[in-house]
């Protein structure tokens, strides 16, 4: 056991580098799919049926192939077609595209229960259809998808241990590594599981922060500056307490 | 090499492979949603009714598991299990239990979502504890879950394609195989992706009537 934890001392800074990979990988994927979420989400809610179509089959079409077969798909088939992608940028694209998919239906869902009273007023106050999204829907919508963007935030991590089967050295990688070098798999994947974990409660925590963040820009509950002043010892366990 | 980019030869070819990793993937589908059922409704159970020295350690536990890839746990398992048993049956057991974890919280918000006056009501009529489950409360509060069944269920079945880092031949693992040996990814992996679409998009149509119908 001492032997075993003299190794993994020993690759730390091989640990740092694979949580790296990870983090990037989750970071870019969940930015990337933050963009096609809010895309495809309210481009399945307008009117135009050329627009709503292709949202909605690029939508159902991402949410029912499997995560797994459209990295490989991305890492095998694209080179024929003569799109050679980094294994990184394959990662993300298919992070990000898949997750996307299932943030619309998140984003269309919350946009769709903003208050139909909501609509009417800032058509009544005359403001354009940009001005009215970004100042007035927007606002309401995100205190309503942020615990469900949370959730997809948790699960694009998850799936980010695909990318050690395309060549790429994240934490999962380390983790087969550190097995290798110890030839202790419960010590090693032990170790593996409570990084991920921690990365994902820190991710939760973040999200936690944000839907106070945004609550409270609607009046609706305080403010994260009060959260975290009255709270007493954990501060940010105390934000997070959603 | 052929010259066009899509070859139909080989699309046929590899078919009859496919499709006999679409059994594999439907069988660890359904023995891994059966497990999740029954274990998610346990964990349910225990975190609702038992002391705090039992629901902390269950939530931590189940928490863990949720936040940790699926991918890693399916890995791990199987180092630790699979000379004794067959790949197949950790990979079913692995998916089970991860998705146990959440339809826990299926579970739980179904329970919730029975109204107060059925308790009351059970307790007026002094219905022992055991019957206000069985017959009062649980009886409406799967009915409310089983979208959710629904639902995660075919997203388990998108899941099942982790089955191949720990040797399952399913339907993407025989696709990944025949393109090995081939060096013809192009039709194996597209079926896959159409297979995959062709099973869970109508799935997913029938699990939302199913949400309106119970709503």
């Amino acid at each position: 056991m001492s032997d075993d934890i003299q190794t993994l001392l020993d690759r730390l800074p091989r640990l740092g580098e694979g949580v790296l990979v990870t983090l990037e990988m989750t970071i870019g994927g969940a930015i990337l799919a933050m963009v096609v979420a809010l895309a495809l989400g309210f481009g399945s809610r307008t009117r135009t049926l050329w627009v709503r179509g292709p949202s909605r089959v690029i939508v159902e079409f991402f949410r029912g192939t499997s995560l797994v077969v459209q990295l490989f798909w991305l890492f095998y088939v694209l080179p024929v077609f003569g799109y050679e992608l980094q294994a990184m940028a394959v990662g993300i694209v298919a992070l990000g595209l898949n997750y996307g998919a299932y943030g619309a239906e998140v984003v269309r869902g919350s946009v769709n229960s903003v208050p139909r009273g909501q609509w009417e007023a800032s058509t009544a106050l005359n403001l354009g259809q940009f001005h009215r999204i970004r100042r007035v829907i927007l606002p309401q919508a995100w205190a309503l998808m942020i615990p469900m963007l949370a959730n997809l935030l948790i699960q694009l991590l998850k799936g980010s241990a695909l990318a050690y089967y395309i060549q790429l050295h994240d934490l999962n990688f380390f983790i087969s590594q550190l097995r290798k070098a110890t030839s202790d798999t419960i010590f090693s994947y032990s170790v593996g599981l409570i990084v991920y974990f921690v990365i994902a409660y820190l991710l939760t925590l973040g999200m936690n922060a944000l839907e106070v963040h945004f609550k409270s820009r609607l009046g609706a509950g305080p403010t994260l500056r009060e959260v975290l002043r009255v709270a007493p010892v954990p501060t940010t366990e105390k934000a997070g307490a959603a | 090499m052929n010259d066009s980019i899509w070859d139909w030869d080989t699309a046929w070819d590899v078919l009859p492979d496919l499709l006999e990793g679409l059994k594999i993937t439907v069988i660890a589908t359904v023995v891994g949603m059966v497990i999740a059922a029954i274990l998610g409704l346990i964990i349910a159970l225990v975190r609702r009714s038992g002391s705090r020295f039992i629901t902390v350690p269950v939530r931590f536990v189940v928490d863990f598991i949720r936040m940790t890839p699926l991918l890693v746990q399916l890995v791990f398992a199987a180092l630790l299990l699979v000379p004794a048993l067959p790949p197949l049956a950790v990979g079913c057991g692995v998916l089970g239990i991860h998705y146990a974890t959440y339809m826990s919280e299926v579970y739980r918000a179904g329970i919730d979502a029975v109204p107060k006056g059925q308790w009351e009501a059970a307790t007026a009529l002094n219905l022992p504890r055991g019957r206000t489950w069985v017959a009062v409360v649980l009886p409406q509060a799967i009915r409310n879950t089983l979208p959710g069944l629904g639902n995660y269920a075919i997203s388990m079945f998108k899941e099942t394609p982790f089955l191949f880092a720990i040797f399952v031949v399913e339907m993407f693992a025989a696709a990944q195989r025949y393109g090995a040996n081939s060096f013809s990814y192009i039709e194996p992996l597209t079926m896959v992706g159409l297979l995959f679409l062709a099973v869970s998009y109508p799935t997913s149509l029938l699990v939302r009537r199913m949400e309106k119908r119970l709503a």
